[in-house]
């Protein structure tokens, strides 16, 4: 999707010191935003890089990446009449927030289909590898795939969910050295062929992480969705220093020698999540660059925003579908095909950034790969911050051992009861009692992964499997081992404090709370996220 | 610590002496006065036996209830710790025979071994009475007026004529101002003349007629109208059941009311004073050559000195009045100021009944009567008694459930009319509150409100109930001469004067009410006397802990407001409008809300009559599609309406090893997708004509009483004991299934469940929809695809 006129050059990512003239910074808040001043002298806002530009001809570029893989036979030569073809694609957790028809996994599956057609391929499954995320609705599935594949695939049960409770269709493929189970959906497993559409939104996304992870179940995953190996994920965004990606990497081995075939499709799209035009445009642009425009329409958005009542707010928000523009798309053998694209990740998304900070800072927005179409619940706010957006770091965190992390979030005491019931008794019965994740692993997890009422949600209806509140709150136990403390600006007092962090009702009580911490003057550094930026810190 | 006046030695005197080698009998011994005499004679007269007739209780045998009553009792403490447990329960059984008794019965019901320790004895203590102010007047003629006769009859049948000592009381005098003296009443001005006999025909009649008119059609219709206002729509037995319980209370109540009218027409203050009127009288009359002596105690309150300071049995007269002030409740009590308030202590009271028995008959034919009151002797005033009460109280405040002291009102003495009448008008006006919040449709948290306002409801109907009956006692102005009493107790000789003195001028007013009276009152009331705060979920945790103990066996849920927080209408509206466009939808949304009020109306009159003539609606309805509906029903309205809490707690039941059981009126198609929450589901099924719903059911819907006969059945089945079981429901419709089980829970409990819960100790549960669920009106299907209406 490219714009009329061409854009100039993207300028890349980087670090701004706030003095005098800096105009207030944007925070994210949910459903909502705040500009905040920083303390002037000892305060850093790191920018993301704008968004790349996008492949002209992104179908083309799809044909060509098929017909010329990487390290890999071309597709068509891949196919034979008479053979099990699987397709299986990233679920509703990517890309965030979901992307302006067509997706590109309609672009890919079309495409792929095509082939396969002309190959004379007629027993093709396509799958959604959600592994223990929530089953997507129809409607989800036709956005993600398209209408015709959805005409086509999903009245005759072609098109589905995979279902990693399903005693019948899961099957082990072995163990690796370190004795972690390899599991797949039976159907990928048993197919000539598993053609894998990603979208690599971030980079911890793809390479064998995908069909490891997301065609497998509880057994296979919780080899590496455990405490143990996300602490000693520095960060799970950088696969070198990732014991997560290790983990998929040697359950991959276990594919390559005992699964199916993998034809690894991968895509990288740009960070044009608000668009170059329109009312949201505002919110990527840099704040001292605002037009009287972006000034009156920001105004107006919060005026607006303020008068409407939350469920309504979340609807609105909810309703976006983000621009992006497709930026590089690569096939073929696993690994070096997630090489390619981690490169194309990193070069959208990496800025360099010198040194550690005492506070840092970030402005949560309203979505999370787990509450697209949903509430972004408290459990929520805590990996969107201590999972997600602390670990986007190359090298070292951007804040330091024993520094404080200040989220601005409402954090409502609010959950899907049909996405998240496991959420909703992890919150009230769970972290009633701990918020220690060694100790919730240790009394809890099987007792909500063998949880018979949850499986049942989980098969049949739209619900998160029992364990996923529990990842969740494994994905920020680096940060939580690894921080001082944490602050949640504006949000529900009583769902902050359930957390385990401090609310606080203003950002300068919250910077005077984190100097008990971390003592007087400390250095300040607030994350400009979303659009998405990753910072590769330096000494 | 209060001065004790006589010491609790017993050298030789004189009493102990006249009654060594005696055998004495009592009735009534299970009474507070009954009791103290016991302890008397045991301790204080260590030479005689006792025998005592009692009636057999319910379920334990006279001798049981003597044990339990009347020697295990606080009375004995110092008994018991005197001479050694073993060898006080060694001495019961040496010197108390326990005979089967009813003075309520002619002959007195006494078996041959009791006539013949009857006959043995050598004085007779008459101390069985219905003291209860409010008795029905049958009941109390027959104990009250016909028992001294009865005895007296027995004895005069078996030949023998021991001294016979009836105990009566002071207001037998009627209300009056003035000197009443020590005489008979017949001997009395103001004596009105009332055959006795045709007062007993009467009263016995009125029973029978008052019976006679609660069958009438009006009433039992009144009485159907009244169950049914309280319990709702809880199913024929249940309602039924209490029907007739509220018929037996009016018939009761109309008894005692006719006493109350009978004895105010005659000039005495209630049916306690002109049954034991009567009593004397006919006892007079029937006596024979017996010797009678008869004692007429005043009001008898807690003890001065013995067996200790302010030993008291049961909660009395006073007592709640007293509480009701002190929580500041009662704000207002009539009497006369400076009037006289006629209080005894107990021990005061069986020391002359003691010194009576040790004396003998006075000596001439005629019955001698002994007063034992104080407003002559020793007068304690009204406006005194409301001075020290309330200086005590606000020194030792009693406690809100907030930990705040709470302050007692001013004493304005006003009249027993203008009490009456503001109270009356207070009661109408939360009646009229009751009536109109029973009639909204609240629930949870809101309909504790009307909990709270039965409650206090039925406070201040107990309040005015102790206006109405002791009201007339704190007004009456008798001066009740004691000039025998004090004979007696001069008689007595100075070591005996120490033990068993009886003038009542003995007692210190002051130090009596603050520092014996009020602190035992205070203590048997169990009232919150610090300010200490205790965790106001205590109580709920207590019984949560027990609804979820391991030993439970089985968990039934109800389905509607307790597991969701929808119904039948709800889950209907959903499927119907599942494939209707938008035009459509508008229409069926208008339709259903103006039947909703109709809908309503049968809803509360009959359940399954509700749901037999809403179930037609589905008349038509294929089963493969109301089949494939299901999941989505499950995510889109079911989920979305469940309380979190609900479908945890099934399954905290289910890890704890207790079976779990739906037990709904809602349809299989409905509650299918729930089945994986539940061990088993009862539920109502349609029938079906080759794959369509026919709108009919195939049995009864498993509401009201069916469902606790199906529970029952299924626990029959399972094996399992539903007095171990827990039962949770949200509607006074649920009672049977409540009801059926040892640990019901009220879930959101609409305003009769919650009072009924509160009363009767129920956990209730507040669970709520998780926040951030849809909250529509009425939950309609989602629309169809955009694609779909478009063909």
């Amino acid at each position: 999707m490219s714009t009329d006129q061409p854009r100039p050059n993207p300028r890349p990512g980087f670090v701004l010191e706030v003095d005098r003239q800096t105009p207030p910074i944007l925070f994210h808040h949910g459903e909502g935003f705040r500009l905040e001043r920083l303390p002037v002298g000892r305060s850093r806002v790191i920018y993301p890089g704008e968004p790349l530009i996008g492949l002209p001809d992104p179908d083309g570029a799809i044909v060509d990446a098929l017909l010329n893989p990487i390290d890999d036979d071309p597709l068509p030569a891949l196919m034979r009449p008479g053979m099990k073809l699987t397709i299986a694609f990233d679920d509703i957790s990517l890309p965030l927030p979901p992307m302006q028809r067509p997706d590109v996994r309609q672009r890919i599956i079309e495409a792929v289909l095509d082939m396969a057609a002309a190959a004379g391929v007629d027993d093709v499954h396509i799958i959604a590898a959600l592994c223990l995320h929530r089953r997507m609705t129809d409607a989800e599935l036709r956005h993600a795939v398209g209408d015709r594949v959805f005409e086509a695939f999903s009245p005759d049960g072609l098109l589905y969910n995979h279902d990693a409770e399903d005693p019948e269709n899961m099957v082990i493929l072995g163990h690796t050295d370190h004795d972690e189970a390899v599991q797949m959906n039976r159907r990928a497993a048993e197919s000539d062929l598993v053609v894998y559409v990603n979208i690599n939104l971030v980079s911890m996304d793809g390479g064998w992480k995908s069909t490891a992870t997301g065609l497998s179940g509880y057994e296979g995953v919780k080899a590496h969705h455990n405490v143990k190996t996300m602490r000693h994920s520095r960060s799970f965004m950088d696969q070198d220093n990732s014991e997560l990606h290790r983990s998929n990497w040697r359950q991959g081995d276990i594919i390559k020698k005992h699964g199916p075939r993998i034809f690894q499709i991968e895509t990288t799209v740009n960070t044009n999540v608000f668009g170059h035009e329109g009312p949201m445009s505002v919110l990527q642009k840099r704040e001292w660059e605002w037009s009287m425009k972006d000034r009156a329409s920001f105004t107006a958005m919060q005026t607006g925003l303020k008068r409407m009542p939350s469920a309504a707010k979340r609807k609105v928000f909810q309703a976006w579908r983000a621009p992006y523009e497709l930026t590089s798309v690569q096939a073929g053998e696993v690994e070096a095909v997630h090489k390619r694209t981690t490169e194309m990740v990193y070069r959208q998304h990496l800025v360099p950034v010198q040194g550690q900070t005492d506070i840092l800072t970030m402005g949560l927005p309203y979505l999370t790969p787990y509450n697209v179409n949903s509430i972004m619940n408290p459990i929520l706010v805590m990996v969107q911050g201590l999972g997600y957006f602390f670990n986007l770091y190359r090298g070292k965190p951007v804040v330091r051992e024993g520094g404080v992390l200040i989220m601005t979030h409402p954090t409502p005491w609010e959950f899907h009861p049909v996405h998240h019931p496991s959420y909703i008794d992890f919150f009230e019965q769970v972290l009633a009692e701990t918020t220690d994740p060694i100790e919730i692993e240790k009394r809890y997890e099987k007792q909500f992964a063998e949880d018979e009422w949850y499986r049942h949600l989980y098969r049949t209806s739209n619900a998160y499997h029992g364990v996923h509140p529990f990842y969740m709150w494994y994905w920020g136990s680096h940060a939580l081992a690894y921080l001082g403390q944490v602050i949640i600006v504006g949000g529900d007092k009583r769902a902050v404090r359930r957390l385990g962090f401090k609310p606080a009702s203003t950002m300068q009580d919250a910077l005077e709370m984190a100097e008990d911490v971390v003592g007087p003057k400390p250095t300040i550094t607030h994350v400009h996220n979303p659009p998405i930026l990753m910072a590769d810190v330096t000494d | 610590m209060v001065e004790q006046s006589w010491s609790g030695r017993y050298p030789e005197v004189m009493i102990a002496d006249q009654l060594a080698g005696k055998r004495i009998a009592i009735t009534g011994s299970t009474g507070f006065l009954g009791t103290a005499l016991v302890e008397r004679l045991m301790r204080g007269v260590p030479d005689c036996e006792l025998v005592l007739l009692v009636r057999a209780g319910k379920r334990s045998t006279p001798a049981q209830r003597v044990r339990r009553e009347v020697f295990r009792n606080d009375a004995f403490d110092r008994m018991r710790s005197e001479s050694g447990t073993d060898e006080f329960w060694e001495e019961v059984e040496r010197r108390v025979h326990v005979v089967v008794g009813d003075v309520g019965r002619d002959g007195l019901g006494l078996d041959d071994e009791g006539r013949r320790l009857f006959a043995s004895c050598d004085t007779v203590i008459h101390s069985a009475a219905t003291v209860s102010f409010d008795a029905p007047i049958d009941g109390a003629v027959e104990v009250n007026l016909l028992g001294p006769t009865r005895i007296a009859n027995t004895l005069n049948e078996l030949g023998v004529s021991p001294h016979f000592i009836s105990v009566s009381t002071c207001y037998v005098a009627g209300n009056r101002r003035g000197a009443a003296p020590e005489q008979l009443l017949s001997d009395s001005p103001f004596h009105i003349d009332v055959d006795w006999r045709s007062e007993v025909t009467a009263a016995r009649r009125s029973r029978a007629d008052a019976d006679a008119q609660s069958r009438s059609t009006g009433q039992l219709e009144s009485f159907r109208k009244r169950a049914r206002h309280e319990l709702g729509a809880a199913g024929t037995p249940l309602l039924s059941a209490r029907t007739e319980q509220i018929r037996q209370r009016w018939v009761s109540d109309h008894l005692v009311e006719a006493g109350r009218a009978r004895a105010a027409s005659l000039g005495w203050p209630d049916a306690y004073a002109y049954t034991k009127a009567l009593g004397e009288r006919a006892l007079d009359e029937s006596k024979g050559d017996l010797r009678v002596s008869i004692v007429r105690p005043a009001i008898i309150e807690s003890s001065w000195s013995l067996p200790t300071a302010g030993w008291i049995k049961g909660f009395r007269m006073a007592e709640p009045i007293i509480i009701s002030y002190a929580r500041g409740l009662l704000k207002e009590f009539p009497g006369v100021p400076e009037g006289v308030v006629d209080v005894i202590p107990v021990d005061i009271v069986v020391n002359a009944i003691a010194a009576v028995a040790a004396r003998g008959h006075a000596g001439n034919d005629d019955i001698d009567i002994t007063q034992v009151a104080s407003g002559t002797r020793n007068p304690l005033q009204y406006r005194r008694l409301v001075n020290l009460v309330s200086s005590w109280f606000g020194e030792n405040p009693l406690y809100d459930r907030k930990g705040q002291p709470i302050a007692v009102p001013a004493w304005s003495f006003p009249g027993r009319g203008a009490v009456e009448r503001r109270l009356n008008r207070i009661q109408r006006n939360l009646d009229v509150a009751d009536k109109a919040l029973k009639m909204l449709p609240l629930r949870g948290k809101q309909a504790m409100v009307n909990a709270e306002v039965e409650e206090q409801r039925e406070e201040v109907g107990r309040a005015v109930g102790y206006v109405k009956i002791y009201g007339a006692y704190a007004e009456c102005e008798a001066l009740y001469g004691v000039d025998n009493l004090i004979a007696l107790h001069d008689a007595l000789d100075d070591a005996d004067k120490a033990e068993f003195g009886c003038d009542p001028a003995i007692v210190d007013w002051d130090v009596y009410v603050q520092q014996v009276h009020l602190p035992t009152v205070v203590q048997h009331a169990r009232v919150k006397t610090t300010g200490e705060r205790s965790d106001p979920d205590a109580r709920t945790k207590r019984l949560r802990k027990r609804v979820l103990a391991p030993e439970r066996q089985l968990a039934a849920f109800d389905l509607e407001n307790t597991i969701i927080a929808s119904n039948v209408v709800f889950s209907y509206a959903w499927l119907a409008t599942r494939n209707l466009g938008p035009a459509d939808r508008v229409r069926f949304t208008l339709k259903t809300l103006t039947e909703a009020p109709g809908l309503l109306a049968l809803d509360q009159r009959d359940r399954t009559d509700f749901l037999r003539h809403f179930y037609r609606r589905y008349e038509g309805a294929s089963v493969d599609e109301l089949d494939r509906l299901g999941p989505q029903l499950l995510a889109d309205h079911i989920l979305t309406k469940a309380f979190p809490d609900a479908l945890r707690r099934v399954r905290e039941h289910r890890r704890l090893g207790h079976k779990t059981v739906l037990i709904t009126g809602a349809l299989d198609v409905v509650v299918k997708p729930l089945a994986p929450l539940f061990d088993d589901i009862i539920c109502a099924e349609m029938t079906d004509n080759d794959g369509v719903y026919t709108g009919e059911l195939k049995a009864v819907p498993p509401t009201g009483e069916v469902r606790a006969q199906a529970l029952r059945d299924y626990a029959e089945l399972h094996d399992i004991d539903l007095a171990e079981s827990v039962a949770y429901a949200d509607s006074s419709s649920d009672l049977p299934l409540l009801d059926a089980v040892g640990f019901p829970v009220a879930i959101n409990p609409e305003t009769r469940l919650a009072s009924m819960a509160t009363k009767r100790g129920w956990l209730i549960e507040f669970w709520s929809t998780a926040e951030g669920g849809a909250a529509k009106p009425l939950p309609l299907g989602p629309l169809p695809s955009l694609r779909r209406s478009r063909r």
